[in-house]
């Protein structure tokens, strides 16, 4: 089972606090792999909030195509964060020749663009450079957005952190929300994409468990969307249907829950939103999802929430300490990084729940009936 | 003493099934020949020799008499059909047909020209393509297995045009989404159906058992199953009761029983649960429809406005030319005769050029088709000639699947729902052959010969009696002879067919349960393996050995 978890915190923290929220919570053999997303970022950031900064891993022939594609494209790079990294003897992971963490302007007459616009042209980047380095096989590009930070790799997590001096606190990388998994799905092959979280125009989503309809998802979401693509995961499907439903069809997050989970037809039959309920249920009825699965998700304006399966398969549980409040896995990891909190205002969602944390950690239990 | 043989005589042994017979057991009692709805026994007297001795010591002679017997009828018109009706009430197990390999029936029955006709399904295509695929995708571990009798299942699918999520007239209003417009109707059923047979093709009796089985699933079980009323109309005391919302009414190209239908639905006090129309049969494709004149008794010629005569329904819609017109014509008037309140769909047979039809329904700007049945070659029918029957037809798995396909390459998946028959559950696992056909893609099977099998009907797919167009049934199943008729014991029928159905409900479960599914996994084919190879690639499922 993955462990994943997402820390959301009033001021700015490190990935550190996430790796340790982690840490207890590794079993057995999970060593295929990390990836950590932090939005909001402050520290070396802070100043570039507004440009979109391209996260990706590259060979050195990698890193030229990059370049060329986005000179090419009136991209200017006006920001590179080159992680120090720290090799040594013994560390358990592939590592890739070089890791780019680049903000750039948007190109000139793109000011005159709509949000929508620009929101889309940033998808078509990340997608065509995915595409241009898959041929050769010389890169993985992860996310190009706004104040996002993407980190993926396949191997020992521990070691991952080690190697970009992720386990020492500092000021410089820091964000107000860390989403993060330790151990990557290994049902399918082991890839960098397949990684936890998946990112798609500022939503952001990792998720445990086994995606029993991924077949049916993934053959509905393929034609509904031109960035619902790669499938190497099962649980991208869930990050497809929050982004269709949320941003394309622009419904309220509680009709997530909704959707991959339908109320059973005997609660339906008295139900005051029978008809609308019955109507997006037929509907998406190949969106819907079976489990066992347990989904931390967070929206472009930074709202974290997560959701079960129906029939609650998979662990969770939401802490907070009044300045920060994660989700994760399992409470082990909530007594690393919150050992002061009160545990008895810890919650563990139930099958029929959203529970919704905003920038100002409030959080709302919304139920489906 | 030499005999000659006259080869062209027909004997027992040219007939597709031999009477044994035990005139050592037979105690004379004529019910055989009774019971027997083919006149194919009669009494005859035969000529015997035997040695008896009657004194205190043995004084053995030779006497002859003559002994009155029971014999099968060499003749084709009155031949034995395997029913086995002799055998149910022989008191002392002295008779019984028997299958005859070497019958030359197929030769030679063709008095004036005619061609051989039947009922059933075909006895030639026993392939059958559901038994080599398996339910192959246990979860274990990271998914696990539920549990079949704890876990809460919903057992439904879709009855009607379903609309695209950007097509729903929605909005939203205080963080909820809201309603704004019309909507295609659709409902949420059982995903089996039971079959369009009609009254006539059935007797009444057999036609109120599923009736009686389908009110009682729904209203003591709460197993939304909906029955197909066939062609051939409806009473007009059940059009104008509460139960008409668990029937489909079929209309076909004779439009048989129509006129009393339009003229109930002032009275009636609940909508149909859906309007099949009819195009072909996965039985006798390209064949129309037809009820012998001998199945035409009183009330049926009063259900369907109709003399006594032969009733053929066209082998297609007259004025129907294309398939937009039919959508312009015929399912328009359809649904707006029910003021849109009820899905509509169509029912075909299987052929090569499904998927074409399909995929044209599903660009119907209109969103008016609510279903698209298709019906395999394996399909049954009350009245056919064999060669239809035998020969003509396309099986319907691997079509669902292509026409699934079809859909997903569109993304147009569930749009109309799909719905399949011919042979579901012709082995007894309908079950599992519906569980199969959902996760190739169909959204339900819909049954009919194994209702009545379930009824008492002994016909079967080696040629066992499949008399359903002579009105001779001998299970009083598929005749309107009163005094055949009532050999059905309609409650116990009806019971029959509740149990059966509430085991399948059991099935299902049994089927969801290992694959960590509580809803119908339509589509989802990674659940199945196959051990045909050809089967799985044709299927695009793995293969597995």
């Amino acid at each position: 089972m993955c462990r994943i978890g997402c820390i959301k915190s009033l001021d700015p923290i490190h990935p550190a606090k996430a790796l340790y929220l982690m840490l207890p919570q590794q079993k057995g053999h999970d060593n295929s792999g990390f990836a950590i997303v932090m939005t909001d970022l402050e520290g070396i950031f802070s100043k570039i909030k507004d440009k979109p900064m391209l996260s990706y891993s590259a060979t050195l022939k990698g890193v030229r195509i990059v370049e060329s594609y986005m000179k090419e494209k009136g991209f200017s790079k006006v920001f590179t964060w080159e992680p120090k990294t720290h090799s040594k003897v013994g560390q358990d992971f592939a590592k890739m020749p070089h890791y780019g963490f680049e903000a750039y302007d948007l190109p000139s007459g793109c000011e005159k663009c709509s949000p929508e616009e620009r929101e889309s042209l940033l998808l078509d980047v990340r997608l065509e450079l995915r595409s241009i380095l898959e041929q050769t096989d010389d890169g993985y590009v992860f996310s190009f957005w706004p104040d996002v930070l993407t980190i993926k790799e396949i191997g020992n997590p521990n070691h991952i952190g080690e190697f970009f001096g992720l386990w020492e606190e500092d000021d410089r990388i820091i964000g107000r929300n860390i989403m993060i998994q330790y151990r990557q799905n290994t049902n399918y092959d082991i890839v960098r994409y397949a990684a936890h979280p998946f990112f798609l125009q500022g939503y952001v989503l990792c998720a445990n468990g086994e995606n029993t309809f991924y077949v049916k998802n993934k053959e509905y979401q393929q034609s509904l969307h031109r960035g619902y693509l790669g499938f190497e995961s099962d649980s991208q499907c869930f990050l497809y249907t929050l982004h269709y439903l949320h941003h394309e069809l622009a419904w309220p997050l509680s009709y997530y829950k909704q959707v991959i989970t339908p109320l059973p037809f005997e609660d339906l039959t008295n139900h005051p939103n029978k008809v609308v309920l019955n109507k997006i249920r037929e509907s998406l009825a190949h969106l819907e999802i079976n489990g066992p699965n347990t989904i931390i998700g967070m929206l472009p304006d930074n709202t974290l929430f997560t959701v079960c399966d129906s029939k609650k398969l998979r662990p969770v549980v939401v802490g907070t300490n009044g300045k920060m409040v994660a989700i994760t896995s399992e409470v082990n990891g909530l007594n690393v990084i919150m050992p002061e909190r009160n545990s008895e205002k810890d919650i563990y969602p139930n099958e029929r729940e959203t529970v919704i944390i905003n920038d100002k950690l409030e959080i709302k239990r919304w139920k489906q009936q | 003493m030499e005999t000659t043989v006259k080869i062209n005589d027909l004997t027992e042994n040219d007939l597709n099934w031999e009477i044994t017979y035990d005139s050592q057991r037979c105690t004379r009692c004529g019910r055989c020949i009774s019971t027997c709805t083919f006149y194919a026994l009669e009494m005859k007297v035969e000529k015997r020799a035997y040695t008896v001795s009657e004194g205190p010591v043995p004084t053995p002679k030779r006497v002859f008499s003559t002994l009155p017997i029971v014999q099968q009828k060499s003749s084709l018109k009155n031949m034995c059909v395997g029913c086995g009706m002799c055998e149910k009430v022989c008191p002392n197990h002295a008779i019984r047909p028997v299958r005859n390999k070497d019958t030359r029936e197929k030769l030679l029955n063709h008095a004036g020209g005619n061609t051989i006709k039947r009922g059933g399904r075909t006895n030639l295509s026993v392939e059958r393509t559901l038994d080599s695929i398996k339910v192959g995708r246990i979860s274990q571990m990271t998914d696990p297995s539920l549990d079949a009798i704890r876990h809460t299942f919903d057992i439904q699918s879709p009855f009607g045009r379903i609309l695209g999520p950007d097509e729903l007239p929605i909005k939203v209003e205080d963080d909820e989404l809201k309603i704004s417009g019309q909507m295609p109707p659709a409902s949420w059923i059982y995903p089996i159906i039971f079959g369009d047979m009609s009254i006539g093709a059935l007797s009444t009796r057999a036609w109120e058992a599923i009736c009686i089985a389908t009110a009682v699933l729904n209203e003591k079980y709460n197993i939304p199953i909906r029955m197909c009323s066939g062609e051939g109309g409806m009473p007009i005391k059940l059009m104008q009761s509460k139960y008409l919302k668990y029937v489909i009414l079929q209309i076909a190209s004779g439009h048989f029983g129509w006129n009393r239908i339009i003229k109930s639905m002032p009275d009636m006090i609940e909508d149909p649960a859906g309007i099949l129309i009819k195009i072909g049969q996965g039985a006798k494709p390209g064949d129309g429809g037809l009820l012998m004149a001998a199945k035409v008794a009183k009330h049926i010629q009063e259900i369907r406005g109709v003399p006594k005569s032969d009733l053929l329904s066209p082998p297609n819609h007259q004025g129907l030319y294309s398939i937009e017109e039919s959508v312009q014509k015929m399912f328009l008037s359809m649904n707006a005769a029910f003021k849109f309140k009820v899905p509509v769909a169509i029912k075909v047979a299987a052929s090569s050029s499904s998927v074409s039809v399909y995929n044209n329904l599903l660009r119907d700007p209109y969103h008016i088709v609510g279903g698209f049945f298709m019906d395999g070659i394996q399909g049954g029918t009350g009245a056919a000639n064999e060669v239809s029957l035998d020969h003509t037809g396309h099986p319907v798995v691997s079509k669902v699947r292509d026409a699934y396909l079809a859909a997903v390459k569109q993304g147009k998946q569930g749009r109309i729902p799909l719905w399949s028959g011919g042979g579901m559950g012709m082995t007894g696992d309908l079950a599992a052959d519906a569980f199969k056909m959902i996760c190739l893609g169909a959204n339900g099977v819909f049954v009919g010969k194994i209702l009545i099998q379930l009824l008492g009907c002994i016909g079967n797919d080696a040629g066992r009696c499949n008399q359903c167009n002579t009105g001779l049934c001998p299970t009083g199943i598929c005749t309107q002879d009163y005094r055949l008729v009532q050999r059905l014991d309609v409650d116990k029928a009806a019971e029959t067919l509740v149990n059966y159905m509430l085991s399948v409900d059991n099935e299902f479960r049994k089927l969801l349960a290992p694959i960590g599914n509580s809803t119908l996994p339509v589509g989802r084919s990674d659940a199945l393996v196959s051990v045909d190879e050809a089967i799985a690639n044709k299927l695009q499922i793995p293969y597995v050995c």
